[in-house]
């Protein structure tokens, strides 16, 4: 069975049966909305069921491709998917997130509501295929129309200033990808393959590679989005809708850290361990730096998309380690922050869609009105701080412990980072939960209703699964991290 | 070889040129049969398509005319973009109350030029069939002569068309003087190693006068104006078809007539693609119309497969003819999508007529977006894959070095602002008033080929390539 294929384009089914409600029912009428709605759902928990299946099925004890699918294309390109250890998680974190989004957006999106779930589902398909897709055009298609969707999400159903972040975050994207093209073109025509599992074992030129590094960075770095080219990510975060901003963070950014590690790491070794130093200073300056910024900030959604920056400062640092551990860190990072970051936005979410304000100085005192939210709320800070027992500290003790005997430099100085995001965190917390209601208009806030305790609880479930068993994700991406590893440590000679 | 079996070469272009004199003079005795000589010529134009998909390959009158693989490759595409212009084109030019039978037959006489071209093989043949598919061209766009804007475009490609002409001749005679021959096999041999100084100035000269007919940047002066002021179903047929034809017939010249000179004018078509790429994409920000924005975005375009052809490869050579062959699906698609839209029986030409129309009319709207998107290249659509072969073949030739190629694509992301603020206006405004319902046939047309950028492509493409490389061997590339 394709299943890889299965799970990448049963979104798509939801889009025919929503197309064709379009078609025989009217577009604006509640019984169509609800139907297409239920659809989405359904849909979205059918794929979680399948991509869970998956894991299930995963082999972890192999470093290789499991689940391969080929079949011949065109000029020479093949339609390959699979996963191995370093992706196979990420197709699951989609998958897991997506009916959240979905079940988040349920009251809050009022107009053109079938075309937000048609949106959301093409989205979800592109997000896997990323993660499946082992030709590399067929990896770039993905990739690069996933800017389409997500450009619709936040140009329609976006806040005040939504055309201005749509397209800022299409056109920063789009010249990043664009550089990545030409270099995938050039990688095409040296090493007359497209397949991913045969460049990874292919050895460019030095020379070469320093290019190819700095095409397939310019565009990884944006998605990342590392300093200094990461202002397009506060501007699409504020302006999107929350369910646009937690597959935002939630899933997309992780597609530049899955780049680093599928492509700059194994393909071009020699240029990765060049600019390493690089990396690092980037890095750090991420953590230090946004982590200020974010201290700064006066709407709770940037603040914590200024977090989302310095968080995947430790991811890039991690991959660039070229140890282990680091790797290992790196990818439990970007999952635990997957499902850390896109819960506090659908907790900003919960507030905005009750007071349609996402400014901190409205807030205050909310603990006395809304006690499980308070608690939901501070369990996520709390992971997002990097407290032991959640998931948040595991990924970030990894990146440093592997970056350490390379640099120790750079951990001294991203560990600041951790002391500062408990600052901007806990100050975010205190001023918007506790104290006591001073805005009269906060008098009759409701707190969680079923549906949105429904959409937590698994959140809340895995970040604590996660933080104290962190070893069945470790499990699953030993292998893959360790030959990744040692190719790489192969290859530079260390 | 004897007369008949020359005949039987040319096949394509005496059912063109038969059935065009025919339905003619059956036009000028029945004027009231208008549509059914529309549907004559469709059927003309089918028979021709299917004379030169399985007609016999070779040689005619002395070399002056070549059937082969990239003739029949180009014929094919080009009698059926034709054919499908003219139910878009009549029904438009009845609505506004011209009821001509002489619309199709000139479409026909433009395709049988076209033919002409792309299996040119003098320089007597590829003038002859540049004038006529020209001189077809000058009357189509100026049709709508009420209007004041059409007669004005009509006038003004006749002037610059002939100015091109003129560099054409020239370039040809200086072309025969220096090399003895206007035969392009003869002339190969006479620039075999190296062509004398004479013969790259006619070369030059000709290289220029192409250039204008694909409207390559700088030649490019008129096409805004003209795809302005001409009927949009017009437009939706010379943006198309006379392109690929001119380009097919550029790289027949190039490689059959100059594959010695191949160093001199290798950088003249980098130079030619890239200053096209960068001034379609700059000056498309200013533009406001819609026609006006499509005929920069084709210049663009036109460059990128110049970009292809420069490579001087068989793989440059299917590259061009991929890209241009997707390309044409888009350019037309888009504009049989801008026939269909009226707001109260005004057509809707500028960006901002175009508020809302996904509201109003999903699927015009839908469609419009997938072109613009495949115009600007980007995945799944077909114009990616346009785009992906014309580098890799550039990139493969060593034509372009990584700093061209970076110049080249990151025109695209240029361009794509004014996509996107197209794709803004349709999606994210407000519509101010309700457009007219859309004539079935432009519709039909319209989103049609925009399910062709997407999904059928995705199978298509399989076959397209196979085609297109058969097409490309038979220049004699390597």
């Amino acid at each position: 069975m394709p299943i890889l294929s299965l799970i990448t384009y049963a979104p798509l089914i939801g889009v025919a049966a929503i197309l064709a409600l379009r078609f025989f029912g009217k577009a604006e009428d509640p019984g169509t909305v609800r139907a297409a709605k239920w659809i989405a759902l359904v849909t979205t928990i059918a794929t979680f069921a399948l991509s869970v299946l998956l894991v299930v099925q995963f082999n972890p004890a192999t470093s290789g491709f499991q689940f391969v699918e080929e079949a011949p294309w065109f000029a020479g390109l093949h339609y390959r998917m699979g996963v191995d250890g370093i992706s196979v998680l990420f197709v699951l974190l989609t998958a897991f997130l997506m009916p959240l989004c979905i079940a988040a957006s349920w009251t809050s999106i009022q107009k053109r509501v079938l075309e937000y779930l048609i949106a959301f589902l093409i989205l979800e398909t592109l997000v896997i295929g990323v993660f499946c897709a082992l030709d590399i055009i067929l990896f770039y298609i993905f990739f690069e129309f996933g800017l389409v969707p997500m450009f619709l999400i936040i140009g329609i159903w976006g806040g005040q200033r939504r055309v201005y972040a749509a397209f800022k975050f299409f056109l920063y994207t789009l010249l990043g990808s664009v550089l990545m093209l030409a270099a995938i073109l050039a990688m095409i025509g040296v090493s007359h393959t497209s397949s991913i599992p045969e460049l990874m074992t292919y050895h460019f030129s030095p020379g070469l590679q320093t290019w190819l590094w700095l095409a397939f960075f310019a565009s990884f770095a944006v998605k990342m989005p590392m300093w200094p080219v990461h202002t397009w990510l506060p501007d699409a975060h504020v302006e999107a809708p929350t369910a646009g901003s937690v597959i935002l963070a939630g899933i997309l950014l992780k597609l530049g850290g899955y780049g680093f590690m599928r492509f700059s790491l194994p393909m071009f070794p020699q240029a990765s361990q060049m600019f390493t130093p690089l990396i690092f200073a980037l890095s750090v300056i991420a953590v230090v730096y946004t982590s200020l910024v974010a201290f700064r900030q006066v709407d709770i959604k940037k603040l914590i998309a200024y977090s989302s920056v310095a968080h995947m400062g430790f991811v890039t640092m991690g991959i660039f380690s070229g140890t282990a551990v680091g790797e290992q860190g790196a990818i439990f990072q970007m999952l635990s922050h997957g499902v850390i970051s896109g819960a506090l936005f659908l907790c900003v979410g919960v507030v905005y869609d009750r007071m349609h304000t996402r400014e901190i100085a409205f807030y205050g005192g909310l603990v006395n009105r809304m006690p499980w939210y308070a608690a939901t709320f501070m369990l996520f800070t709390m992971g997002n701080v990097g407290l032991p027992g959640t998931s948040g500290f595991v990924g970030e003790i990894l990146t440093m412990t592997g970056t350490y005997h390379v640099s120790t430099w750079t951990v001294f100085v991203a560990a600041t980072g951790v002391i500062f995001s408990a600052m901007y965190a806990l100050t975010l917390y205190r001023r918007v939960v506790f104290g006591t209601i001073t805005n009269p208009k906060l008098q009759t806030i409701a707190d969680l209703d079923w549906r949105e305790v429904a959409i937590f609880a698994p959140l809340i479930a895995s970040t604590l699964v996660l933080g104290v068993q962190p070893g069945t994700v470790f499990n699953l991406t030993q292998a893959s991290v360790d030959h990744l590893v040692a190719a790489y440590q192969a290859a530079i000679g260390g | 070889m004897g007369f008949s079996a020359d005949l039987g070469l040319a096949a394509p272009e005496l059912v063109l040129a038969i059935g065009a004199l025919v339905l003619l003079v059956a036009g000028a005795f029945a004027p009231k049969a208008s549509q059914a000589v529309g549907w004559a010529s469709v059927l003309v134009l089918a028979a021709a398509a299917f004379e030169a998909a399985t007609g016999p390959f070779g040689r005619a009158f002395t070399g002056g005319l070549i059937a082969d693989q990239a003739s029949a490759f180009a014929q094919v595409a080009i009698f059926a973009s034709s054919a499908i212009s003219i139910p878009l084109g009549q029904r438009w030019f009845k609505r506004q109350g011209v009821d001509n039978f002489e619309f199709p037959v000139l479409i026909v006489l433009a395709a049988l030029g076209m033919g002409m071209m792309v299996s040119a093989g003098d320089l007597i043949s590829l003038y002859v069939g540049v004038e006529l598919h020209s001189l077809a061209l000058y009357v189509l766009a100026a049709m709508h002569r009420d209007n004041a804007k059409a007669s004005e475009a009509g006038l003004k490609y006749f002037v610059l068309g002939a100015l091109s002409s003129g560099l054409l001749l020239y370039g040809a005679s200086l072309v025969y003087g220096f090399a003895g021959s206007t035969v392009f096999s003869d002339i190969a041999l006479a620039v075999k190693g190296g062509a004398s100084t004479g013969v790259l100035f006619g070369l030059v000269f000709l290289i220029c006068g192409l250039g204008f007919k694909v409207s390559a940047a700088p030649f490019h002066m008129w096409t805004p104006d003209v795809y302005e002021g001409a009927p949009t179903p017009v437009v939706a047929f010379f943006a198309a078809a006379p392109k690929l034809a001119a380009m097919v017939l550029f790289a027949r010249l190039l490689s059959q007539g100059f594959g010695g000179a191949i160093v001199q004018w290798q950088q003249v078509l980098v130079a030619l693609g890239l200053i096209s790429v960068g001034v379609g994409a700059f000056a498309g920000l200013a533009q406001r119309n819609l026609k006006r924005l499509w005929a920069y975005s084709s210049i663009a375009n036109v460059g990128y497969a110049i970009i292809g052809l420069s490579a001087g490869t068989a793989d440059g050579v299917q590259s061009m003819l991929m890209f241009m062959i997707l390309y044409m699906i888009d350019v037309t698609g888009f504009f049989a999508c801008l026939t269909a839209l009226t707001r109260k029986g005004r057509a809707m030409e500028t960006i901002d007529d175009m508020a809302g129309l996904f509201k109003e009319q999903p699927g015009i709207a839908l469609a419009m977006t997938a072109f613009s998107l495949s115009a600007l290249g980007l995945p799944p659509f077909s114009g990616f894959f346009g785009k992906f072969y014309v580098f890799k073949a550039a990139l493969e030739a060593g034509v372009l070095d990584e700093v061209a190629a970076v110049i080249g694509l990151v025109g695209s992301v240029v361009a794509a602002f004014y996509y996107l603020r197209l794709i803004k206006v349709m999606w994210f405004d407000e519509a101010k008033s309700a457009t007219d319902a859309p004539p079935v046939e432009a519709k039909a047309i319209g989103v049609g080929l925009a399910l062709f950028t997407f999904p059928v492509v995705m199978i298509a493409l399989h076959w397209l390539d196979g085609a297109a490389v058969n097409a490309a061997h038979a220049f004699g590339l390597t």
